[in-house]
């Protein structure tokens, strides 16, 4: 059996700040295959975004620092990578959404250009994004680019692509412009898509076609996608698996039915009954108490604990394991629920 | 309707064209003669995508803009011609609750003076002393579910959540009958955003009064509102009770809102 | 129902500042030199070692003595203690230095506000007025001033100032137009609050870190504008020690006397480098944004 595509095993990641060094991931663990959309969910603060950047090695250290853990990419350690080889891993092995469209563009260069260069910038460390074996001479090679970027436009559903690389940023809406840069962090035939957040900022017709979209690139490419996103909604409808992050722990994890469906976690049970769906009473709504815990001085134990209506006094003797808890289907939690949920 | 609060009588509002170095750019009809009615003590949804007309029609009926054309009446009164002093006494019975709590607070004041200050505005209509108003400061900030403790406070030292209920407390001051609450949990995590609705519904309830919510996310306007208006590029395309449109939307434009909608579906 | 308060000390946002300041070792240097300034210019007169020099008595005996432990920096053709007369200078050179800076600041303030917030025709003048008070040279309109009143402190400083303000009223107009965007200026306006409540109370509360970077960022090229007019000679009167006069009485004896030039120099530098210092320190805490 041949190596997953993305492996996380037991990633820390420590971030100091003005009142001391906080444990923001806590022993992260994730396993991405090829052609599955995994979804990775959580109030702000519990390590998500910070999760997907730890991937492409683009939070800082300082303040960061990884005391331990191991992230591999088809059996490739990239915790040991030098810089500059991560730096062409990145783009081109591991592509990139993140949630604000506009500031990722350049605004005084024609998206043409833009989309341009990052071919050229693939290609350089692999010639076949431009559909060849070997690089050709410096005219050919951008010509080559040129039409690579002219298609990866139609792909994302562009109108009339040829003209629109002419575009400038401003010229296009909101919507179009997050699609230039799905085509730009696919344009370098990525294995592995981290988006964070790409539709938050968007209507929610558009999003539905963004997430359209991203759902055709897996099938069509067979590319692994880690979606990063507080909407349950939007994992429900896009993602084949589901990851519940908590304090820098992911609490809950497996097929996206099995999760939402019968979730185990009393986190993963409260986040979704935060959530107003079609039947729910005025008023009826439940919130969850209290706050994300304070990450340089932790519970010990469990981090859900102190929130935690099924506490018992050895949730907080050490951090729950994660077991089985149905198919494919894991929890990390000494008490999980065992009743379907009631909808 | 038996008792409108808020009227809004055919209300177009077009910008004028930007003269720039190349002539004039054509002028942006963000209002096309938009009405609707408001009654005392329900919750009005107001649901539109990025440049629909939502927020202009919003800051029409702070007057931080006016209409065109057409009228907006507040008990029956225009708002355009009333005396400036009339405008003033009604100023502080309609209020509004901003989307980012992170932005909405004037981060160089504490939360006294910020619950405080629409209350010294108001003084003339309100006739409420200094110590008055920090009694009212510190009894807004229970309501809220925060604790008077946090009157000395600066902004920055409270979580979104609790800014937005700082915001709300802020609202509430000088003693609104109507509450333009825009897109109040968009900022917010589930999880708060659950608490927030449900403290805009105990309010509600305990206090009488009218909101006109502003929101893009249909499963939050179908949980707290009684009925809902659809406007779409500054036509209001669709109005009616709540569960009627989400269950038999009329226009095409409803229907496929409702079906874009990312909503959790289990398996069967 | 509510999320537990977010549990922070009273001081916490001193605190925290003071522990971004500390993380630049720069910054901390600057603050030092600042210090030490701020030090000579309070109790220069009194902590120097031959008050009597300072207070203009001479010591012909002891002319052009080189730098020695009795002298650390030598003495001058009048036989007057270099460091002691430095030490001295520093109140006149801080003080001008500062009252620049300060009176700057304060038309800047008025002309940039009322322009920012007013907008519109005031607006247009009053920038125009700025940018034609931005023509004309400093040096010269100092000379001109001090040819008019004569020179002294005090016309001094004034005529400093007046061209020193339209930098303020440049950068108090940016930070007013983009403070009156913003969403709790708009809050306001919807409560209904008056024009002068949203300017004093909101918009130039919110204005005020820049100005404050600025300043610091700025004093340390005032008391070099201020040195340069005691260098010309329209500064202060002998015999009130002022760093630019002894710079200039010092040219005369170069190089066979160097130690008179050293110390007045060595203070500019210092008071320079560590005003700029501290300000970039404060620009990084105060004002993030503005970091180039």
């Amino acid at each position: 059996m041949t190596a997953p595509l993305l492996e996380i095993r037991d990633l820390h990641l420590t971030m100091r700040s003005f009142h001391g060094e906080a444990h923001v991931l806590n022993g992260v663990e994730l396993t991405v295959e090829r052609g599955q959309i995994w979804g990775l969910v959580g109030e702000s603060g519990c390590g998500k975004s910070l999760t997907g950047l730890s991937i492409s090695r683009l939070v800082s250290t300082p303040p960061g620092r990884y005391p331990s853990g191991s992230i591999r990419l088809e059996g490739q350690e990239l915790t040991a990578l030098p810089p500059r080889a991560m730096q062409a891993l990145r783009g081109k092995r591991i592509g990139m959404i993140f949630q604000d469209p506009t500031t990722n563009l350049n605004p005084t260069a024609r998206i043409g250009t833009q989309l341009v260069d990052v071919a050229l910038a693939a290609a350089a460390h692999d010639p076949r994004v431009l559909g060849r074996d070997r690089a050709p001479g410096p005219f050919a090679r951008k010509a080559a680019a040129r039409k690579v970027a002219v298609e990866m436009l139609a792909r994302v559903g562009i109108p009339d692509p040829e003209a629109r690389m002419l575009s400038y940023p401003h010229e296009f809406s909101g919507g179009m412009r997050q699609r230039v840069l799905i085509a730009m962090a696919l344009i370098g035939r990525p294995e592995l898509l981290i988006a964070d957040e790409p539709t938050t900022a968007l209507d929610v017709s558009v999003q539905a076609q963004i997430l359209k979209l991203l759902k055709g690139m897996v099938s069509d490419h067979d590319i692994g996608v880690i979606l990063i996103t507080h909407n349950l909604g939007v994992v429900s409808e896009t993602c084949t698996h589901v990851a519940v992050m908590y304090a820098g722990n992911v609490v809950e994890r497996g097929p996206v039915g099995e999760v939402l469906g019968r979730p185990r976690h009393p986190y993963t049970r409260a986040l979704m009954a935060a959530i107003p769906t079609r039947g729910t009473a005025r008023g009826a709504l439940k919130g969850l108490e209290g706050t994300v815990p304070d990450l340089v001085r932790p519970p010990p134990g469990c981090r859900f604990a102190p929130r935690c209506a099924r506490a018992t006094a050895d949730c907080a003797a050490g951090l729950p394991a994660m077991r089985a808890a149905g198919a494919g289907h894991e929890v990390a939690c000494l008490h999980p629920i065992e009743e379907p949920a009631d909808a | 309707m038996p008792d409108p609060i808020l009227q809004i009588e055919t209300v177009s509002k077009v910008y004028p064209g930007r003269a720039g170095l190349f002539g004039r750019s054509a002028p942006v009809e963000a209002l096309k003669g938009v009405s609707l009615s408001v009654g005392r003590g329900e919750s009005f949804g107001l649901v539109g995508e990025s440049g629909s007309g939502k927020t202009t029609l919003t800051r029409s009926i702070l007057r931080l803009e006016s209409p065109t054309s057409g009228r907006i009446l507040f008990e029956g009164q225009d708002m355009a011609t009333i005396s400036p002093a009339a405008m003033r006494a009604l100023r502080a019975r309609i209020q509004i609750v901003f989307q980012d709590p992170y932005a909405s607070l004037n981060p160089r004041m504490t939360i006294q003076q910020i619950i405080c200050e629409p209350m010294v505005v108001h003084r003339a209509t309100l006739g409420l002393s200094a110590a008055q108003r920090r009694d009212r400061a510190a009894e807004l900030l229970t309501l809220v579910g925060l604790g008077p403790q946090h009157l000395s406070r600066h902004p920055h030292e409270f979580s979104g959540g609790q800014r937005q209920r700082i915001g709300i407390a802020r609202a509430l001051a000088p003693k609104p009958d109507l509450l333009l609450l825009d897109e109040p949990t968009s900022a917010l995590d589930v999880s708060v955003q659950a608490q927030v609705l449900n403290l805009l519904i105990e309010l509600q309830d305990r206090l009488g009064l009218t909101y006109f919510f502003i929101s893009h996310d249909l499963a939050v306007v179908r949980y707290l509102c009684d009925r809902v208006a659809l406007i779409h590029r500054g036509t209001l395309v669709e109005e009616g009770p709540t569960e009627a449109i989400f269950e038999a939307p009329a226009s095409d434009y409803a229907r496929g809102l409702i079906a874009a909608a990312p909503e959790i579906r289990l398996p069967a | 129902m509510t999320d537990v308060p977010v549990s922070a000390p009273r001081n916490e946002g001193l605190a925290r500042m003071l522990y971004r300041f500390r993380q630049s070792r720069l910054s901390m240097i600057g603050a030092v030199m600042v210090a030490l300034v701020l030090l000579f210019a309070v109790f220069g007169p009194v902590l120097a070692p031959y008050p009597e020099h300072v207070a203009g008595g001479v010591d012909t005996a002891a002319r052009f003595q080189p730098p020695s432990p009795a002298h650390p920096f030598g003495t001058n053709e009048l036989g007057q203690d270099v460091l002691s007369l430095t030490m001295a200078g520093t109140t006149v050179s801080v003080l001008a230095g500062f009252g620049v800076v300060l009176i700057g600041a304060v038309i800047g303030t008025v002309v940039g506000a009322v322009a920012g917030y007013v907008g519109g025709w005031t607006d247009e003048v009053l920038m125009r007025f700025t940018d034609l008070t931005l023509t004309i040279p400093g040096l010269i309109l100092a000379m001109a001033i001090a040819a008019a009143l004569g020179p002294g402190f005090q016309n001094m400083v004034l005529a400093i100032s007046l061209s020193w303000w339209p930098g303020y009223a440049r950068l108090v107009r940016g930070e007013v137009l983009a403070a009156r965007e913003e969403v709790y200026v708009t809050a306001a306006r919807a409560t209904g609050a008056g024009p002068g409540r949203i300017l004093f109370r909101h918009v130039l509360p919110n204005c005020v870190s820049p100005i404050i970077v600025k300043m610091s960022l700025d004093m340390g090229f005032a008391i070099l504008t201020v040195a340069g007019l005691g260098f010309i000679g329209i500064g202060v009167r002998p015999p009130t020690p002022e760093w630019g006069t002894l710079l200039s009485n010092a040219r005369s004896y170069m190089p066979d006397y160097w130690w008179t030039a050293m110390a007045p120099g060595a203070a500019m530098f210092v008071a320079v480098f560590g005003f700029n210092l501290l300000g970039d320190g404060l620009r990084d805490i105060l004002d993030p944004k503005g970091r180039r």
